[in-house]
């Protein structure tokens, strides 16, 4: 399956695609997403997941997206963690999938 | 001088708004999304192009007249709105919110919640990889965003969600490989009468959307394994209705078993519950109109699952029950006249709930690797080994087995983890109690606690 190959999206468009580019960083890496995505969408769009299970060895792609499954949480290289599939993407957004150093109670 | 407050701006919390203004009171409406409307009508963000027709089929004229009569309250500043705000808690007269600018207090004494429903999960193995959603999930992710979660998707469970999302994600362009329903057809023709002699149309509605679905779509299915590689899922193992076993290949599964209805804040508020047999989970007591308690009153799919226009029509309802009580003069005629829509719909959601049962067999029988709590990996054999300890009570299997106490808060494991445990106690679910509500219900940081900025005015 093509959505299973690490180095490509998740999620498929299949419409609103002429919306604006937004640029942002995911693990360090430059990538776009467009305007009106949320984090989830725009991560997925060009990965397969946004980060690794803290009970197993499984990752995340989030699971309910209306916030109630607390799945999709991400970390930021500056500011608070955010939820990703009720966070619009903004321009130039930083995001991890795993801690920044010296985040209080980092898993790893 | 009165202060109500509405939890909720979906097609209840909507309605409630607009009865209440209309009697002249300025409700407080606090909704969790960016723009009203709920789930159902979710709206896109600002700038996204697709007609209502294309986002919302055949309900496309009752979503913009939702839509229409919200946006008009908040223009004309009729209520004090909060989108993107969650209430964490509830106290003595204040409900604890979380919203963009931090943690605040709002006071109420009369009290409308219009909270909805989530999806309600049954587990299947392997369905703790990433590249499995919910139903709704799926559904969101198509008209709030445009997009569908994977390439190749399976989409399983049961009840009328299963059928429309499908649908629509084939009208989109998605490839759907499959519609896995686990409700007989016994089930369904048998439900399905009950359903059309309450609402002949709506049903006839939903049998065209299913005849589009044509042989992606099969009944009385038995859902076995998700199978994946590292990355997620890449094949569905399921067994038809005469007990083949089936393989089908996909990137992507979506489940759900009808809804759940979302109680967190009814029980933090002091509502009472009864099991439900029609619907096989706790439910709020109310009287007809929605009251559930002094100042308490619950509307939408979060007080019974009758769906969108049941939802409509509940969050009048309960709001006129609000302003009765409050000494204004309400319109007794519309009352009745909604009492009656509110009865009609009912019947009609014990057909779906008939047709579309919750997979019960399914559960009881799940191996015991399989994972119950997919926020924190516990298995079912974790759960059944922790009840020689605990006895057959939910919140005591919880506190000794984790199941329930991951940051799902037990949305998504409660229903499955009450039916393993009453299989193992040879007892009914309704016998293992009922998890009790913890606030906060949503995550929140302690800094923001700490720094709260109430506004006790
Ligand atoms: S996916 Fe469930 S909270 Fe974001």
């Amino acid at each position: 399956m093509r959505g299973n190959d690490p180095r490509t999206g998740r999620v498929q468009r299949l419409a609103e695609l002429g919306r604006a580019n937004l640029a942002f960083e995911f693990d360090g890496r430059a990538v776009s997403g467009l305007a009106g995505d949320t984090v989830l969408t725009a991560v997925l769009a060009t990965f397969p997941d946004l980060r690794a299970a803290e009970f197993g060895p499984e990752r995340r792609a989030g699971f309910c997206l209306m916030g109630a499954c607390q799945d999709c949480w991400l970390w930021q290289e500056d500011g608070p963690r955010v939820r990703a599939c009720s966070t619009p993407l903004r321009t130039g957004m930083r995001l991890r999938s795993t801690p920044p150093d010296g985040w209080p109670g980092a898993l790893q | 001088m009165t202060h109500v407050l509405i939890v909720g701006a979906g097609p209840a919390g909507i309605r409630a708004a607009e009865t209440l203004v209309a009697a002249g009171l300025c409700p407080t409406v606090v909704d969790e999304g960016s723009r009203a409307g709920g789930q159902i009508y979710r709206r896109p963000p600002e700038g996204f192009a697709r007609p209502p027709r294309t986002l919302y089929g055949s309900e496309a004229d009752k979503a913009t007249r939702l839509h229409d009569v919200f946006d008009g309250l908040v223009r004309d500043r009729r209520i004090a709105y909060h989108p993107e705000t969650s209430v964490l808690g509830l106290h003595d007269g204040l409900a604890q919110v979380l919203g963009p600018a931090g943690v605040t207090s709002l006071p109420y004494d009369h009290l409308i919640i219009a909270t909805g429903a989530t999806d309600r999960l049954a587990p299947v193995p392997g369905w703790q990889v990433a590249g499995v959603y919910s139903l709704g999930a799926a559904q969101i992710a198509l008209k709030a965003q445009g997009v569908a979660l994977g390439r190749r998707l399976v989409l399983a469970g049961s009840g009328p969600l299963l059928t429309l999302v499908a649908a629509q994600l084939l009208d989109a362009g998605a490839e759907v490989a499959a519609v896995l329903d686990t409700a007989p057809w016994h089930a369904q023709l048998w439900g399905g009468m009950r359903m059309a002699l309450a609402r002949p149309f709506v049903t006839l509605r939903g049998l065209r959307l299913r005849a589009r679905l044509g042989s992606h779509y099969r009944a009385g299915v038995t859902l076995t394994a998700i199978e994946s590689d590292g990355t997620g899922p890449n094949a569905i193992i399921w067994r038809d209705a005469r007990g083949r076993v089936q393989r089908t290949e996909c990137d992507t599964v979506a489940l759900g078993w009808h809804l759940r209805a979302e109680t967190v804040l009814a029980d933090l508020a002091g509502a009472r519950f009864a099991w439900s047999d029609t619907w096989a989970q706790w439910l709020p007591e109310t009287d007809e109109t929605g009251r559930a308690g002094a100042g308490l009153y619950l509307a939408g799919d979060g007080m019974s699952l009758r769906g969108a226009d049941g939802a409509e029509i509940g969050g009048r309802l309960a709001a006129r029950a609000c302003l009765a009580d409050l000494g204004y003069p309400t319109d007794t005629v519309a009352q009745r006249h909604d009492l009656r829509r509110a009865r009609r719909m009912h019947r009609f959601a014990k057909g779906v709930a008939k047709a579309f049962p919750w997979p019960s067999h399914m559960v009881r029988a799940l191996p015991d690797d399989t994972v119950l709590c997919r926020c924190e990996g516990i298995t079912a054999s974790e759960l059944r080994a922790a009840l020689h300890m605990s006895g057959c009570e939910a919140n005591r299997a919880k506190s000794l087995s984790r199941v329930g106490m991951g940051r799902c808060q037990g949305r998504y494991c409660q229903a499955a983890g009450s039916e393993v445990m009453a299989a193992a106690c040879g007892a009914h679910p309704a016998q293992m109690g009922r998890l009790r509500a913890q606030p906060p219900t949503r995550p929140v940081t302690l800094a923001a606690l700490a720094a709260r900025t109430d506004t006790q005015d």
